[in-house]
């Protein structure tokens, strides 16, 4: 059977060259695949689900692979009213998470304590790890997530990332011949 | 057979130790004088009055009171649908008294939470430990001379607690107010509130004036 389409080489796409920097084409990667770890710890957690489900659909921003495992996501999503005795498991988990990595905190109860100015509520879980995003709300509906999610990735397209490790090295390097000529 | 026919029967078999059944919409209200009696008069109300189910077990912080707690036990038999309620006191200086989880075994968390929230212990409780809050927490948190903001505590590795500053607050709203105004959560001081409210209901009326509304009536 004959065609005259030629297969398996795409001379009009593999023959261009695009040319951006390293660090925009890694935070381009990055950002488009941001794995969210859902700490769900009250109602704001069934409009995370939401935002994942079929109407919102969170995978149009490729964060919908939740991961319970903090070791595989990228942010965490704290979803809800953090109690005292709930914090220090949050911020183990945040700790156990790889660099590099995210946080938004979703409504309320999570950025200040909400409504819940009492003797049992953390008053925002800015105080025991850093926050990169807030979301307002009571709870905040899935598009508010969705937005905070898109400010995120526009945050996170403007991170230095070579340039960083670059820089470490450099002062590493710097650092490891130090002593030697103080 | 009602409610108070069962208080009577419970009357009958107790006698000095209840109080006269007192009656508020419909619901019967048995004071016991002795609470260290509290197992002798529910066992008899569960196994001879068939109170089968302990619909609820609370306690109340009477601060400023001698006794300063009270407990009240929510009885209900799922045969006579009645409901019978029992309350009895205990003093701030031994605040103990026996568990009911022998007679029911659902007042096991009831009986922790209480212990958990104001410090009354049941005496006999299979597993008196905290059911909210952490293991050495140090305060009973819902006792009305703990502040609203809550204290600091420390439990290394468990969690810890920080004041929360109430900013002027405690916040209190007041149902059943006339309008938004007077309904609306903010700080509520008994001596200066009618003032300040009649001050803003004033400030209110002008504006209604100008839209051709009539004044709202001033609180006392």
């Amino acid at each position: 059977m004959q065609t005259n389409t030629e297969i398996g080489y795409n001379s009009k796409v593999e023959g261009d060259v695009v040319i951006t920097r390293l660090d925009a084409a890694l935070d381009w990667c990055r950002k488009n695949s941001l794995w969210p770890m859902p700490m769900g710890l009250a109602c704001c957690a069934i409009e995370l689900m939401a935002a994942g489900a079929s109407r919102f659909d969170i995978s149009r921003f490729g964060a919908e692979v939740m991961r319970f495992s903090p070791r595989q996501s990228d942010v965490m999503i704290v979803a809800g009213t953090v109690t005292y005795k709930m914090a220090l498991a949050v911020k183990r988990i945040y700790d156990q998470m790889a660099e590099p990595k995210w946080v938004i905190a979703m409504g309320a109860c999570a950025s200040t304590g909400g409504m819940y100015r009492s003797y049992a509520v953390l008053q925002g879980v800015d105080r025991i790890i850093p926050v990169d995003v807030y979301v307002a709300g009571c709870p905040p509906r899935p598009e508010a997530l969705l937005d905070a999610l898109i400010k995120l990735q526009s945050a996170v397209a403007k991170e230095p990332v070579v340039s960083r490790l670059t820089l470490t090295s450099i002062l590493r390097k710097s650092s490891e011949v130090e002593p030697v000529n103080s | 057979m009602s409610s108070l026919e069962l208080a009577q029967k419970l009357i009958a078999e107790f006698g000095e130790a209840l109080s006269a059944p007192s009656e508020f919409r419909g619901e019967t209200t048995l004071v016991l004088k002795e609470a260290e009696r509290i197992v002798d008069v529910c066992s008899f109300g569960k196994t001879s009055l068939r109170f089968d189910f302990l619909t609820d077990l609370s306690s109340v912080d009477n601060y400023g009171e001698d006794p300063r707690f009270t407990l009240i036990y929510e009885l209900y038999g799922l045969e006579h649908a009645c409901h019978l309620r029992l309350k009895t006191n205990v003093g701030e200086e031994r605040p103990e008294l026996p568990t009911v989880t022998t007679v029911w075994r659902t007042a096991d968390w009831h009986e922790r939470e209480i212990y958990d929230m104001m410090g009354i212990r049941f005496r006999g409780h299979p597993d008196l430990r905290r059911i909210l809050m952490w293991e050495g927490y140090p305060y009973f948190p819902l006792l009305k001379d703990f502040p609203l903001a809550g204290k600091p505590s420390e439990m290394p590795d468990v969690a810890f607690t920080n004041a929360a500053p109430l900013e002027g607050g405690p916040f209190v709203t007041i149902a059943g107010g006339t309008d938004t105004i007077a309904r609306e959560p903010r700080v509520r001081i008994p001596e200066t509130d009618a003032l300040e409210t009649n001050a803003r209901l004033e400030r209110r009326s002008d504006i209604r004036e100008a839209h051709g509304l009539g004044p709202i009536e001033k609180k006392p």
